[in-house]
């Protein structure tokens, strides 16, 4: 971590879904691979290892600097990104970056984006950035302002489904039987409850912004190219980032991209894209899996496979959930020539 | 140029000739008429180069707020009562960051019970949220003390609040001196962030700090207002050299010299106050009073200077910190450490309750003789209370306190 300089520029392996850059003309290798990335978000900062969130908000905020050549302002909401991107007097942010409170970042993003406007300075844009408990939850109801009024601002969710800077309690984008420390594995019915549950992208279609998109750590090619295409739309624009927590889900370290793939390819966690409130684009599963290998992966989930007998019926429920994902968004394609 | 016209209309145009560049605004009564006057100035085009914004909630109001500020633009945004709690976080945190926005609060009561009438109890909820508090006594003063906020916000990169009573300044109509943009443009220069959002130049705001300099940063927070002692004054003179009048300050002293009894109050209640005086002071009685403009910061030897001649204080105030009294009574203690002189404290005006002329008259006379308690409220309906009181003892399930007092008042009314 650096006092608000820049550093070198350093060269890491990005994946399957990533590689094969060599073989790509420049135009489509990934923004993490080229030598003018903006390193907005330096190494050296706090993040455990492994954690979802940093490889996302850096990816993504790469591909916001590179689309923007670098006239980016970011808001952030308090939470892991947050703390661990700043500790006094260090930072890791090398754009503007400004931290106001948990539940009101859709609104300063909106206020920084008044002035800019107002200033004559069309050419910065504005990303806004929350954890999920900061967006679903404390700072839904800015959010959804922001997007009423089509501010000009890139609202990005890391979700990690949980509120993981405070130890792991339950968001309202936990989803059902996992454990966290405030729905605990232990009762009739262990872990957070099975309810209707709270879809913020779907939601945010409902508000007809120009842009909706899911994107995943599993997928970072994708990942930037979504948040490539949402810089140069104008008005609300909002991505919901799935991002494994080593440390809150209890999963390897190691495995934080294997875990978020089964996510995908289990059709828990769908990838699309919509605009104008309609859906215009899902990536389909390339390999369907079923939900069982990867809730095995993860300790939140690990009473549903206890020694003294399997919780069949919550392992079903949750299949369902996956199976109503694939029917919803078409994630696999039906034969139909038969 | 003189033009009878409502307060809040007034304040309205003054935040004009200020030439904010982003206003965020959520309606409230008594507030509403003061946004509602600048989103109409943006939309006809006389505030130009400024962006009015609608938001869903107090809460979001200030936030828009302080993006706005960090990111380089005068900012202004205005409420009252619950908006103001319901933005509490922002408050604080607008003043943490050290944000220069100014805020109108049209002063109400808080709820429950729900009370839309004026008080202080909302903009006293937050006098150490880190704000400068300017108190206004008059319409006129409303309108220039919003002058003056801009340029001490500025200066000392510190956000500020114009409180002016609800109602009772918001909106009522006088004759009132309207300024010239070009005296407003001469008196308040362009403003000069000291810190700003820009890629050419990028650096963190808002960064996580620990125990080993949160202190040093909150000591500059208490600095910052002692700045504010001597700047406010310096504004004031200034004020007077463009504008040709007196407004604002720290405190304004009205027949202080040989008083032994003198009157502290906030706001426009000091109206009534001086006229008070006026009649005792005919009838032989040794009486001033002072106001205070600035609450926060507190001008403790400017108040001091002007008590300690005296042989007791009455605070007339429209707050209550419940199981202790006065706000500002604490406050003016405070300002007479180590001279011993009685305080007394009135309670008076709570949720809109008149003040009369009679009322302070008899408290005043009251307390030249020294028979005022230390804690009073004014003109409390003595029999409604103890009534209820004791009715709450009687039964368990005595139901809700204010429905019952509400009841009680009508069936007195028609026994
Ligand atoms: C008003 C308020 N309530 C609670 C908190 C405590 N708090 C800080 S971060 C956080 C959880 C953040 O969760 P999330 O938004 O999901 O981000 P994550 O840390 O998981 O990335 C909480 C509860 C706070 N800072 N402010
Ligand atoms: S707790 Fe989770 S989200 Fe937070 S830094 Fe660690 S891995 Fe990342
Ligand atoms: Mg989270």
């Amino acid at each position: 971590m650096t006092d608000q300089t820049s550093q070198p520029v350093k060269f890491y392996q990005t994946g399957t879904h990533t590689v094969g850059n060599r073989l790509l003309d420049d135009a489509k290798r990934t923004v993490q691979s080229s030598m003018d990335r903006s390193n907005a978000i330096t190494s050296g900062h706090r993040a455990c290892q492994g954690c979802g969130e940093a490889l996302g908000a850096r990816y993504a905020l790469d591909a916001a600097m590179r689309a923007t050549e670098g006239q980016l302002v970011a808001v952030n909401a308090t939470g892991c990104l947050e703390v661990f991107t700043t500790p006094y007097p260090e930072t890791s942010w090398q754009l503007p970056w400004l931290h106001s409170l948990f539940g009101n970042a859709p609104a300063v993003a909106t206020g920084v984006a008044a002035a800019l406007r107002v200033k004559g300075r069309k050419d910065v844009k504005v990303v806004a950035q929350g954890g999920d408990g900061g967006t679903t939850d404390i700072g839904f109801g800015c959010l959804s302002g922001m997007f009423e009024r089509n501010d000009d601002v890139l609202y990005i969710c890391y979700d990690n489904e949980a509120y993981m800077n405070t130890g792991v309690q339950r968001s309202s984008a936990t989803p059902p039987a996992a454990r966290t420390a405030t729905t605990q594995a232990i009762g009739d019915a262990p872990g957070n409850v099975f309810g209707t549950g709270k879809n913020l992208p779907l939601i945010a279609m409902a508000h007809n912004i120009p842009y909706v998109a899911t994107a995943s750590v599993a997928d970072l090619h994708d990942l930037e190219a979504k948040v490539t295409k949402a810089m140069a739309i104008s008005g609300s624009r909002y991505i919901h980032i799935m991002v494994p927590c080593p440390l809150g889900w209890g999963s390897a370290s190691d495995a934080t991209i294997s875990v978020a793939r089964l996510a995908v390819e289990s059709g828990l966690f769908p990838l699309f894209e919509a605009e104008n409130g309609t859906l215009t684009k899902v990536n389909k599963i390339r390999r369907l899996v079923q939900v069982e290998g990867y809730l095995k992966m993860q300790k939140r989930f690990a009473h549903l496979f206890a020694k003294d007998g399997k919780d069949q019926d919550s392992i079903d429920a949750i299949q369902a959930m996956a199976n109503h994902n694939i029917e919803r968004f078409g994630l696999i394609d039906v034969d139909t020539t038969s | 140029m003189l033009i009878q016209m409502e307060g809040s209309e007034a304040v309205a145009e003054a935040v004009a000739l200020c030439r904010p560049e982003v206003v965020c605004a959520y309606p409230i009564t008594p507030q509403t008429h003061i946004v509602e006057g600048v989103g109409a100035l943006v939309k006809d085009g006389r505030l130009e180069n400024c962006e009015f914004i609608n938001v869903e909630s107090e809460f979001a109001a200030l936030s828009v707020a302080i993006g706005a500020s960090a990111a380089g633009a005068r900012t202004y945004t205005a409420t009252a009562s619950q908006g103001l709690l319901f933005m509490a976080e922002a408050v604080y945190n607008a003043a943490g960051l050290g944000l220069p926005i100014v805020m109108t609060i049209g002063n109400r009561a808080i709820g429950a019970p729900i009370n839309i009438w004026n008080d202080h109890s909302d903009s006293m909820s937050m006098r150490d949220a880190g704000w400068i508090q300017l108190y206004a006594e008059t319409n006129q003063e409303a309108l220039d003390l919003h002058i003056q906020a801009f340029r001490l916000a500025e200066e000392l990169s510190c956000p500020v609040m114009v409180c002016m009573d609800g109602f009772i300044l918001t909106h009522a109509y006088e004759r009132l001196d309207i300024p010239s943009q070009q005296d407003v443009d001469a008196f308040l220069p362009a403003f000069e962030p000291v810190q700003v959002l820009d890629p050419d130049d990028p650096y963190s705001i808002g960064a996580m700090v620990g125990p080993e300099a949160f202190t040093e940063v909150r000591y500059l927070a208490n600095d910052t207002q002692l700045q504010a002692l001597k700047l406010i004054p310096e504004i004031g003179s200034v004020f007077k050299e463009v504008f040709g009048r007196e407004s604002g300050g720290l405190i304004h002293e009205y027949m202080t010299g040989n008083a032994e009894t003198i009157v502290v109050a906030l706001g426009s209640v000091n109206g009534t106050i001086k006229e008070v005086i006026d009649t005792m002071r005919e009838d032989g009685a040794a009486i001033g009073s002072v106001s205070i403009c600035s609450f926060r910061p507190f001008p403790l030897d400017e108040l001091q200077d002007a008590l300690k001649d005296a042989k007791r204080v009455v605070v007339i105030e429209k707050s209550l910190a419940p199981g202790l009294g006065g706000v500002v009574a604490s406050n003016v203690r405070m300002a007479l450490r180590g001279i011993n002189l009685p305080v007394y404290t009135v309670i008076a005006g709570l949720g809109g309750r008149t003040i009369t002329m009679t009322s302070l008259q008899e408290v005043f006379e009251a307390a030249g003789e020294d028979r005022l308690p230390d804690l009073q409220f004014l003109d409390l309906d003595h029999n409604a209370v103890e009534h209820e009181i004791v009715r709450a003892r009687r039964t368990r399930r005595s139901g809700p306190i204010a429905e019952n007092i509400l009841r009680q008042k009508a069936d007195g009314r028609n026994p």
